[in-house]
C-alpha cells in the first residue's frame, strides 16, 4: 500500500477575476519528502500554498492535507499543517514568547513550554524572548514566523520564501533545523528564489509557470532530462580547436571554448586530441549542469496549452 | 476549548495592554459628557416623574459607553489584524468560525462592561442612583455589548481601510446611539419621531437597561430583551456567514 500523501492537489483551478492563477494543478507530495515549489514571480506558488493552507479557496478541484479535505475537514487539515507566510507579519501587542504561547493555544496546546523553549533556542531567539515583536529586526521577525509555524509540531511544514531578506548565518541555522525536522519525519515544502538552496535540500521539485506545473520530478532526473550534459570550458594555446572537437563546440567567447560533454568519459578523448594537435591547455573548467540550468531552460519556453 | 480560550485571552490582553486608551479614556470622556449635561440641563428637564435629569442620564451614558466600546473593541481588533496581516495566524489555525466570533464578542463584552462599570462607579460617589432590579441591568449590558461586539466583527471584516470603519462608526453606530434615548425619554419626542425610535434596536437596549435602575421604561423590559436578543442572533448569524465564506479574509 502507498504511504499517506502529505499533500494531494487534484485539478485545482483558481481565478482572480478573469486571471487564471492556478490552472488545473495536480500535485502529490509524499509523507517525509523535502519538496520545492519553484517558479518566477507570479507563477502561482503562493496562491497554491494559500489554497493548501485554506487562506485561498479553490474555484474547482480539491486539496487534501494528510488525507483531510482542506475545506470540509478544515480543522483536521489545519492541525497537520504549519505555514510560514511569505509576507512579514506580526502582532505588535505581544512579546515573542507571548506570540508563541498564543499560537500554540490556537492549536489546542496549553502546556507547550518545553517545545517553545526548544524552538526559541534553535532559532536563536533566546535573547529576544521577552522583547516586543515591534522591536525586532526583519530577520528576527522572520524567525518568529518560522517558530509560529512549528509551535504545534505539524507533520507537514510549508515555508514560503523563508530565507528572503535573511542573513547567511540564520539561513544556515534555519536550514539545519528544518533538515533535522525532515529527518524526524516532517514533510517539508518550500518555495525559494535561491535555486541552490532547493538543489541542496530537496529531493523533488515542481516548477510552476503561469499557474501550471511545467515540470515535476526529482532534481537529478530534471537535470538529466532537461539539460544537455556537462560543459568543458577551455582556454587554449594556440587558440584554435582541432577539427575533431568542433562538433562538440557550443560557444567561443572571451577566449574560452565551451564543449558539450555527455559524460566524464569523453574528457579523456578531448585531452588526447589536444595532445595530438600539440595544443596546450591554459585553463580548464568542468561545469556541471544544475537546477538553475533546468529552470532557465524551462522558463524561456512558452507554456503549452492543455 | 483551549483554542477558543486562547483567542479570548489574546483579545483581552490586546486591549488591556493599551488600557489607558481602551478603558480609562472612554470613562473620562463619558464623565465629561455627564459634567456638561449636569451643569446645562439639570434644572430644565425632568424625564421621568421625580427623577432628576442627571440621574436619568447616567444609565443612558453608561449604556452608551458599554455599546461604543464593545463595538470599538471587536472592529478595531479585526481591522488592525487584517491590515497588518497578522489575522493570518488565526485563519491558519483550526479554530472554528463560531469560536472566532464568540471570542471576539466576549472580549468586547468584557471591555464594554469594564468601561460601563468604571463610569457607574465614579458617578455612584456623587449621585444617588436607584438600583431597582440589577438583573435587568446586567442582562441588557451583556446583550447590548454582545450585539455591538458582533456588529464590530462585521464592520471590521467589511472595512478595507480605517477610513471606512470610521464611516461605519460615524454614520451608523453614532446616530443609532444618539437617537436611542440616551439623553431623553422618547415620550418627550413628537409622535413621528417616537415611531422612528421604535425601529432603532439600540433604543430597546437603553430602555431596558434603564428599567433596571428606575423600574420604569417606555417599553416592557422583557419585550426589549426579546428584540435585542433577536437582533443579536441575526447579527451573529451574519457574522458567522461572513467568516465561513471567507469574505474579505480569504481569497
Amino acid at each position: 500500500m502507498d504511504s499517506v500523501l502529505a499533500i494531494e492537489v487534484k485539478k485545482v483551478c483558481k481565478y482572480f477575476g478573469s486571471f487564471c492563477a492556478l490552472d488545473h494543478i495536480d500535485l502529490e507530495i509524499r509523507e517525509g519528502e523535502f519538496f520545492a515549489l519553484l517558479g518566477p514571480n507570479g507563477a502561482g506558488k503562493t496562491t497554491l500554498i494559500n489554497t493548501i493552507a485554506g487562506l485561498a479557496l479553490a474555484d474547482s478541484g480539491s486539496v487534501h492535507v494528510m488525507g483531510n479535505h482542506v475545506v470540509n475537514q478544515y480543522r483536521l487539515a489545519r492541525r497537520q499543517l504549519g505555514v510560514v507566510p511569505q509576507e512579514l507579519v506580526f502582532d505588535p501587542f505581544f512579546t515573542v514568547r507571548e506570540t508563541l504561547i498564543i499560537q500554540s493555544g490556537y492549536y489546542g496546546i496549553s502546556k507547550n513550554k518545553t517545545w517553545i523553549d526548544e524552538i526559541i533556542e534553535r532559532l536563536g531567539l533566546t535573547d529576544k524572548a521577552h522583547a516586543n515583536m515591534r522591536a525586532l529586526s526583519g530577520g528576527m521577525k522572520r524567525r518568529v514566523m518560522v517558530a509560529q509555524a512549528l509551535v504545534h509540531k505539524p507533520p507537514v511544514i510549508i515555508l514560503d520564501e523563508p530565507t528572503a531578506g535573511v542573513d547567511v548565518e540564520l539561513r544556515q541555522s534555519l536550514w539545519d533545523f528544518i533538515k533535522q525536522l525532515n529527518i524526524e519525519g516532517h514533510t517539508i515544502v518550500l518555495t525559494t528564489h535561491y535555486l541552490e538552496e532547493a538543489e541542496a535540500l530537496c529531493s523533488r521539485v515542481a516548477m510552476l509557470k503561469q499557474g501550471k506545473v511545467i515540470a515535476l520530478n526529482s532534481i537529478q532526473s530534471l537535470i538529466n532530462t532537461m539539460t544537455a550534459g556537462y560543459s568543458l570550458r577551455l582556454r587554449l594555446q594556440p587558440d584554435n580547436l582541432p577539427p575533431g572537437l568542433q562538433e562538440k563546440q557550443v560557444t567561443h567567447h572571451n577566449g574560452f571554448y565551451e564543449l558539450r560533454m555527455d559524460s566524464y568519459r569523453q574528457i579523456e578523448s578531448v585531452l588526447a586530441q589536444l595532445r595530438e594537435n600539440k595544443i596546450q591547455i591554459l585553463e580548464m573548467q568542468l561545469l556541471q549542469p544544475d537546477l538553475e540550468a533546468v529552470f532557465v531552460n524551462l522558463m524561456k519556453n512558452p507554456v503549452s496549452e492543455t | 476549548m483551549t483554542g477558543f480560550l486562547t483567542l479570548l485571552y489574546k483579545e483581552l490582553l490586546r486591549f488591556w495592554k493599551v488600557g489607558f486608551q481602551t478603558v480609562l479614556a472612554p470613562i473620562v470622556s463619558t464623565l465629561l459628557y455627564l459634567l456638561i449635561f449636569f451643569h446645562v440641563l439639570e434644572a430644565h428637564i425632568e424625564a421621568y416623574q421625580g427623577v432628576p435629569y442627571t440621574v436619568f442620564l447616567i444609565p443612558g451614558l453608561v449604556m452608551m459607553a458599554v455599546m461604543q466600546n464593545a463595538f470599538a473593541n471587536s472592529s478595531s481588533s479585526m481591522i488592525q489584524s487584517k491590515i497588518s496581516g497578522n489575522i493570518v495566524f488565526v485563519l491558519l489555525s483550526p479554530l472554528t468560525y463560531r469560536e472566532i466570533l464568540l471570542a471576539y464578542i466576549l472580549a468586547s463584552v468584557v471591555r464594554g462592561l469594564m468601561v460601563g462599570a468604571g463610569v457607574y462607579l465614579v458617578t455612584w460617589f456623587f449621585f444617588d442612583i436607584p438600583l431597582y432590579w440589577p438583573v435587568w441591568i446586567i442582562l441588557f449590558a451583556v446583550m447590548g455589548s454582545a450585539l455591538l461586539g458582533a456588529l464590530g466583527v462585521i464592520a471590521g471584516i467589511w472595512a478595507d481601510k480605517f477610513d471606512q470603519l470610521a464611516a461605519f462608526q460615524n454614520f451608523i453606530i453614532m446616530p443609532l446611539t444618539f437617537l436611542s434615548g440616551v439623553f431623553y425619554s422618547i415620550h418627550s419626542l413628537p409622535p413621528a419621531w417616537q415611531v422612528l425610535s421604535h425601529l432603532n434596536p439600540f433604543f430597546y437596549m437603553i430602555d431596558g437597561f434603564r428599567y433596571g435602575f428606575f423600574g420604569a421604561s417606555d417599553i416592557p423590559p422583557y419585550m426589549s430583551l426579546v428584540i435585542v436578543t433577536v437582533c443579536f442572533v441575526a447579527i451573529s448569524l451574519l457574522a458567522i456567514k461572513l467568516l465561513r465564506s471567507g469574505y474579505k479574509l480569504r481569497h
